[in-house]
């Protein structure tokens, strides 16, 4: 797989829900349309909310890993 | 002389004004310390009081006090907003060009509303944050025979985190007891996929509105407001029409904090135990302005108050010794009807939600009343 280049990673880690969730909002919002944002959540609920409300608000979920404790989702936004 | 100095004098900086007074009484009396609170205000408001004067009829000016009649005589006042917070040399600078040294400083400035980080919020919909606000609402609310009335909530972190489900329930059994409940639809839009934060609220919330017939769309974040076609536009590309909105605008803490460079991602960062803000060795905070993921509530601010109160002291009075917070949560829910609940949670324990009586709605409007003691430090 190629590497994508993340502009932004954004740390959610320790951060209870809705906490990594918002910040991935909050960064997607300020992002440009095609522009690359990674967001990390040791928050056991993000693990299927961050997917769910990519997929609804139309932009693409490049990859959701486990490391170490803790997930990190790399998101593209899409317009 | 040592000195502390509390920023804010809503109910977090009043309750640790009066708690260090009590803690450190005889070094006060004799000069050693002194205690001065900074606020913009010399009246305190008590905000879950707005709630009442949207949805109900509780008169204007009827939560407010004088700050002076609420803090302890050792305790000094000073009504001047501040600007600014200089932590190289430790001093606090007003707007009237004072400046206050600190050895110790406690940061209880709460948060603000921010209609305006909507676009077209204030243009086109109501909230009931402020008293302005929620007399606003409440005549409009008035004004309306039918139609569709949303309730969206456009920023989350916010002031109590439970008024969106409260504001939806006393609202729709008004309607009902009008009997003109069925000229209207009621909508509430909520930014994750639940109705509420808290799984087991959320759950709670999502049955009374299905009992109620009211409608939720949820993963639904305000992008903007369209106050000629009235419509709500959300990131997710959806556009909700409405009648008459309600939105819980975008919260941020006090201007002079971000000034300061005392804020990171958008709230005062604290250790969740000690409360005290991390970087800085001395300062504290509490209550609404700190990042911790527990509700900005009033009764977090006192529970918080008397932590940061034990804390300060026991640098001052070894004969005190410091203490942690636990994350104690109470929130009253007002769910209409006469009726009300409430949760009760820590750090390590979820809350529970209980049916709803009209014995705990009264025991709110009873707590409504005496909430003055409490910020005395009686209650």
């Amino acid at each position: 797989m190629s590497q994508v280049a993340v502009k932004q990673e954004v740390d959610a880690r320790g951060s209870a829900c809705p906490g990594p969730m918002m910040e991935l909002i909050r960064a997607i919002r300020a992002a440009q349309p095609g522009e690359v944002i990674a967001v990390l959540s040791s928050d056991q609920g993000s693990k299927a909310d961050i997917p769910e409300w990519v997929e609804k608000a139309g932009h693409e979920l490049i990859s959701q890993e486990e490391q170490g404790g803790y997930f990190r989702f790399v998101v593209r936004k899409i317009h | 002389m040592e000195k502390i100095v509390i920023l804010g004098a809503g109910v977090g900086g009043v309750v640790v004004a009066n708690l260090l007074a009590e803690h450190l009484r005889p070094a006060l009396l004799s000069g050693q310390i002194s205690l001065e609170v900074i606020t913009d205000s010399a009246r305190q408001v008590y905000k879950p009081g707005f709630l009442y004067l949207a949805f109900g009829s509780d008169a204007p000016g009827h939560y407010q006090r004088d700050v002076h009649s609420l803090l302890s005589p050792l305790v000094r006042l000073e009504v001047d907003p501040v600007s600014k917070v200089e932590t190289s040399s430790g001093e606090v600078h007003t707007r009237s060009g004072r400046r206050h040294p600190y050895d110790q400083l406690i940061i209880a400035t709460g948060a603000r509303v921010v209609p305006a980080a909507t676009p077209g919020l204030e243009a086109g919909g109501h909230h009931f944050y402020t008293q302005e606000a929620a007399l606003a609402l409440r005549q409009a609310l008035g004004r309306l025979e039918s139609g569709k009335i949303v309730l969206s909530v456009a920023g989350i972190p916010h002031m109590c985190p439970v008024a969106p489900l409260e504001a939806i329930f006393l609202l729709e059994a008004s309607l009902r007891r009008r009997g003109v409940r069925d000229q209207f639809s009621l909508t509430y839009t909520y930014p994750i996929n639940r109705v509420h934060p808290i799984a087991p609220v959320a759950e709670w919330a999502a049955q009374v509105f299905q009992e109620r017939g009211i409608e939720s769309e949820t993963f639904c974040n305000v992008e903007q407001i369209d106050a000629q076609t009235k419509q709500v536009q959300t990131l997710e590309g959806n556009s909700i029409p409405y009648d008459l909105l309600i939105a819980i605008p975008e919260h941020r803490p006090a201007q002079f904090l971000e000034d300061s460079g005392l804020t990171y991602n958008g709230w005062v960062p604290v250790d969740r135990e000690s409360l005290a803000v991390v970087g800085h060795d001395g300062i504290w905070a509490l209550g609404d302005t700190t990042n911790l993921a527990i509700p900005k509530a009033g009764s977090v601010a006192h529970y918080q108050a008397y932590v940061v109160a034990k804390n300060v002291a026991s640098r001052i009075n070894k004969d005190i010794a410091p203490v942690h917070y636990d994350g104690k949560t109470l929130c009253f829910i007002e769910t209409g009807d006469d009726k009300a609940t409430y949760l009760e949670f820590d750090y390590n324990r979820l809350p529970v939600t209980t049916e709803p009586s009209r014995l705990l709605h009264w025991a709110k409007l009873g707590y409504n009343e005496i909430y003055w003691l409490t910020a005395k430090g009686v209650a």
